[in-house]
């Protein structure tokens, strides 16, 4: 069977599973009076995308540094970086949110305009901790002989990270990257507790604007996975694309 | 070139168990003014270790090392600087895997030795050729076989006009044919005039190829002399079991 037959038929059973669930409830669906808040899901689609990316660009260059630092021989730099890993990845994005803006930004005396920008910031050093050990997994995979023989043709350290370490890390990692942020545009909809108007607070809004819920959910699932779909999809492409590449 | 080395001693401690092994102990060294200097020995002997030293890989822990009268940096500027007149081949996994044989060759011709794109371009043609390597010049390591790759890797430490070349045993993660391909490029290198430092399990080879041997072993060299000489005459116990055991096999 053809996989994309069986993508279809798995898609199939599943669509007649939730009609059949919607039938047996008995709903009485309500879209027209959530169409009319078309606008404010668009917008918020739009701005999820725009953080989404925001996150992204700044939590790979955190995630890069703290990689490094994890592989630093000085232990005070690698026991800094260890702990801002094992410190995010082990409490909630809601929590380092609230903290985030409620505690340190409030303390820094940080205005309401930059609410959004901290939101970013929060949501970025969250991803970074992860993009940490993705880099420092595939900065890991690069063989001492490569090392040696970035040394021994006369580059310096950063020549040899540059133009030999580097490039091979990224083509190792890059698959594993784009899942992360797969991830990272889910953890965006947890911006809505700060009342940054993302694609999640306007379904929020629309919820209880209207008191559609699943008219106002349902979209909202759909328009992350009209994001989320074609990374996983770049992600496994990206995989096989440099799976040959390995001498 | 001739190489003076005194009281070498080399020891690496285990940074978690804090053992010490000792792989150079008090080596001593002095060839005669030649083209080709060939070390033999038992695995774990030091020839690597030594090799490594020799190419400004590692610094050693004591001792001296000088090529034609001028020792070796012992800072890592002075070690940079040295590298980039000498070259050096590993058993395996030279090449840069992300770039094609031809961007290898190229690499350190223009980040290393400030050469354009172009002129190193040309630099590299004729070489290729000659070396039957210009086909696959647009592979990436993947797709060469272990002997095209080893002879790339030659020629890349070749392309920069080194002083001289360092050769770990390049020839012992391959089959007897690419053996002899990769062999067949390191004779025509002695013919054309190259100086080298060659490790190598080859007898045969290194019998052909060598000014002097040395024997490597115990983090030692308790003999040196020229090829004739070192396998007719040499009664050095461990040269004699050493020798024995590699016929037998």
């Amino acid at each position: 069977m053809p996989r994309w037959l069986a993508h279809l038929i798995v898609l199939a059973l599943l669509a007649a599973a939730c009609g059949w669930a919607c039938a047996s409830l008995d709903m009485t669906w309500n879209w027209g009076i959530v169409w009319e808040y078309r606008q404010a899901f668009w917008k918020g689609w739009w701005t999820t995308l725009g953080l989404a990316l925001a996150a992204l660009l700044a939590s790979s260059l955190i995630g890069l540094a703290a990689a490094v630092m994890l592989r630093s021989r000085f232990a005070i730099v690698e026991a800094v970086a260890r702990v801002y890993v094992e410190l995010i990845r082990g409490t909630p994005l809601l929590v380092q949110l609230l903290v985030g803006w409620y505690v340190v930004a409030a303390a820094l005396h940080v205005g309401t305009g930059y609410r959004t920008a901290v939101g970013v910031l929060v949501l970025a050093m969250f991803s970074g901790a992860y993009m940490a050990e993705i880099f420092r997994g595939g900065l890991d995979a690069i063989p001492k002989a490569q090392v040696d023989s970035a040394r021994a043709i006369g580059l310096t350290r950063w020549q040899a990270f540059r133009l030999v370490i580097f490039p091979q890390a990224v083509r190792i990692v890059l698959p594993s990257v784009a899942g992360q942020l797969v991830s990272l545009i889910k953890d965006s909809s947890l911006l809505s507790v700060l009342s940054i108007g993302e694609f999640t607070f306007a379904a929020r809004n629309v919820n209880s604007a209207t008191y559609s819920t699943l008219e106002s959910y349902l979209p909202l699932a759909a328009g992350y996975l009209a994001l989320t779909l074609p990374l996983s999809a770049l992600s496994r492409w990206l995989e096989r694309r440099f799976r040959y590449e390995a001498a | 070139m001739n190489l003076a080395i005194h009281g070498l001693v080399q020891r690496f401690t285990d940074p978690r168990l804090g053992t010490q092994a000792t792989v150079l102990d008090g080596l001593d060294l002095v060839t005669g003014t030649i083209q080709a200097l060939v070390l033999i020995g038992p695995s774990g002997g030091g020839k690597s270790t030594l090799l490594r030293i020799l190419a400004g890989l590692d610094v050693p822990t004591a001792g001296t090392v000088a090529f034609n009268g001028a020792p070796l940096p012992r800072d890592e500027h002075g070690l940079i600087s040295y590298r980039r007149t000498v070259g050096t081949v590993f058993q395996a996994y030279n090449l840069f895997p992300h770039l094609t044989a031809m961007q290898n060759l190229l690499l350190p011709l223009v980040h290393v030795h400030g050469l354009s794109e172009a002129e190193a371009y040309d630099r590299v043609r004729e070489p290729l050729d000659r070396f039957g390597l210009a086909a696959h010049a647009r592979k990436r390591p993947a797709e060469l076989s272990g002997g095209q790759k080893q002879r790339v890797a030659i020629l890349r430490a070749l392309v920069v006009r080194p002083q001289r070349l360092f050769l770990d045993e390049p020839t012992s993660a391959l089959d007897p044919e690419m053996t002899g391909e990769v062999l067949d490029m390191i004779g025509e290198l002695k013919a054309a005039g190259t100086q080298f430092v060659l490790v190598t399990h080859e007898m045969g080879f290194a019998r052909r190829v060598a000014d002097e041997i040395a024997f490597i072993a115990d983090g030692e060299c308790p003999a040196l002399a020229p090829p004739g000489e070192f396998f007719a005459v040499c009664r050095e116990p461990r040269v004699v079991s050493f020798l024995e055991r590699v016929h037998r096999a």
